[in-house]
């Protein structure tokens, strides 16, 4: 399995008394697009916060190149290269475009991206880089968010609900730079609610229901049925009609 | 005349107050730590401007040379032993431990010290003073002390807006788990803040033995003036934490003139007054309240 650039074995994480993850296993290749799928509360932010470092593992590991990064704080494992953008964009405030991306760059590795390269990848940026953060729209936002996270030249990219309250059109705009980061040597494991989204951009899909893999696949050979299976749960025209019979 | 001598004085006790101030303000900011023992702390830095300088043959007024540096270590090693050990379980926790930090330093120092008053020996710069007009005294030490506190604050804010470490500062203060997902070892940077905190606060307590007496018991009263100042002039701003500390020397001077029992009292007043008309502070933003 030299080829896996990231591992998850058998992974599982609580949030107190609630099982988030449940005996999760997969992995990811390197320049590979590994879409995670599902409903809200399925654990997909759960799991990508837990590789990221955000929560302990309750059994289980995760595997970075093959070793194990367990123990590892969030900041070691930006320094090995995994970086997550977090769910809701998560800018610093009080600081503007530009300080955001220092930030971000301020414990670098070496690698393709720098702040120079952000600002080509995103024309729009460099006339406003002086401008607060809460004076940019969503979707420039998250652009700021993506920035901030490719500067520290991940090897993986974390990407979490990307088109989290942003228009459709903006999505499209913000997925269509997915195989341009790809294209500079950085595997992505996104999560992603917008499941056409997800299929669409992924190599490989992983659908998680209530903590635990549903399903998994690559999009040509999933039927739409199979994932609404995955995704939903139970066929639901069946769940009807067994409701039935018990009463 | 007697009005502007007002204003005069009471702006050189609030450069005082900016001074012992900004440390608590650095901390609250960052850290979200409210430091209890912030006072005490001002204290023991007195304390070892006057004991342990003059063993080392360094003069009282030269005493920050080793006492601030110190202190930084100090704060550094504090924080990230027993103050990031209270914020790992809850923020209550921190409450707690700095406040039983604040009563163990002042029983010690007590036992060691005994309950007599102390000053920091400057010799004769103490009664030297400025004498623009007939009834204005602006003495050397308080202007000292005011114009160390601007410049204090002046490179506190440089420091953090200009530089990559004062921006991380910045950034954990927005957003702790953003900035450690941006490879900032957050622990390391609260200890940064720590230490600058300690040692801000390290000058503020020679300060303060340069100006009057000072006992054990102390940091209580200067704490007190400490949060007015804060929060008059807005948490999280470091220029606000100056008026604010001179709008409090202000109203306290005033207070004095009219009876010297209501020096406190008129302070109080003028805190209690911006918390209900602006709770923000003069120059804080609506969302640090949120």
């Amino acid at each position: 399995m030299s080829d896996s650039l990231l591992e998850v074995k058998e992974l599982s994480v609580y949030h107190g008394q609630l099982r988030a993850i449940d005996d999760v296993t997969l992995s990811l290749r390197e320049g590979e697009i590994l879409a995670m799928i599902g409903a809200n509360g399925a654990g997909k932010s759960t799991l990508l916060r837990t590789i990221a470092g955000l929560h302990k593992p309750s059994s289980g590991a995760v595997l970075f190149e093959g070793t194990d990064i367990a123990k590892l704080t969030p900041n070691r494992r930006v320094a090995l290269g995994i970086s997550l953008v977090p769910e809701g964009r998560r800018l610093f405030a009080s600081m503007t475009l530009e300080e955001n991306l220092q930030v971000g760059a301020y414990r670098a590795n070496k690698g393709p991206f720098s702040i120079e390269r952000v600002y080509e990848l995103f024309d729009w940026m460099p006339s406003r880089r002086k401008q607060s953060t809460w004076q940019l729209s969503g979707g420039e936002q998250q652009a700021v968010a993506i920035g901030r996270a490719l500067v520290a030249n991940p090897k993986v990219l974390l990407l979490d609900e990307l088109s989290l309250g942003l228009a459709p059109i903006v999505i499209e705009r913000i997925y269509a730079l997915v195989p341009e980061i790809v294209a500079h040597g950085v595997s992505i494991l996104l999560v992603e609610q917008d499941v056409a989204q997800g299929v669409a951009v992924a190599d490989r899909v992983h659908c998680l229901l209530e903590g635990r893999t549903s399903l998994v696949g690559t999009p040509p050979d999933l039927t739409s049925d199979q994932i609404d299976r995955a995704y939903f749960g139970a066929d639901i025209s069946h769940s009807n009609t067994t409701g039935d019979a018990a009463e | 005349m007697i009005w502007l001598n007002i204003v005069i004085q009471g702006a050189l006790v609030g450069g005082f107050y900016a001074l012992f101030a900004c440390g608590l303000s650095l901390m609250f900011g960052v850290l979200k730590v409210i430091n209890l023992a912030h006072g005490d702390m001002a204290v023991v830095a007195g304390y070892v401007a006057v004991f342990l300088a003059p063993h080392l043959h360094i003069p009282g007024l030269w005493s920050f040379v080793i006492v601030v540096p110190l202190f930084a270590l100090v704060g550094y090693v504090l924080q990230r032993t027993l103050i990031q050990k209270s914020i790992d379980r809850d923020p209550f926790t921190t409450l707690l431990v700095t406040f039983g930090l604040s009563v163990v330093i002042e029983n010690l120092l007590l036992e060691i010290y005994s309950a007599n008053g102390q000053t920091v020996n400057i010799g004769q710069l103490i009664t030297k003073s400025w004498h623009p007009a007939s009834i204005i005294y602006v003495s050397y030490v308080s202007l000292g002390v005011l114009a160390v506190a601007v410049a204090v604050l002046g490179v506190l804010q440089l420091f953090l807006s200009k530089t990559g470490t004062g921006r991380l500062i910045r950034a954990v203060a927005d957003d702790r788990e953003a900035a450690q997902l941006s490879g900032a070892n957050y622990r390391h940077i609260f200890g940064i803040a720590a230490a600058i905190a300690f040692a801000t606060v390290a000058l503020a307590g020679i300060a303060y033995g340069m100006m009057t007496q000072f006992a054990p018991t102390s940091g209580g009263i200067n704490l007190l003036f400490a949060f007015e100042a804060v929060v008059i002039g807005g948490i999280g701003s470091l220029w606000g934490t100056l008026v604010g500390g001179i709008a409090l020397g202000v109203a306290q001077q005033f207070g004095a003139h009219i009876n010297p029992q209501y020096q406190v009292l008129a302070g109080n007043v003028l805190f209690l007054l911006v918390l209900a008309v602006r709770p923000q502070g003069l120059f804080g933003k609506k969302t640090a309240l949120s």
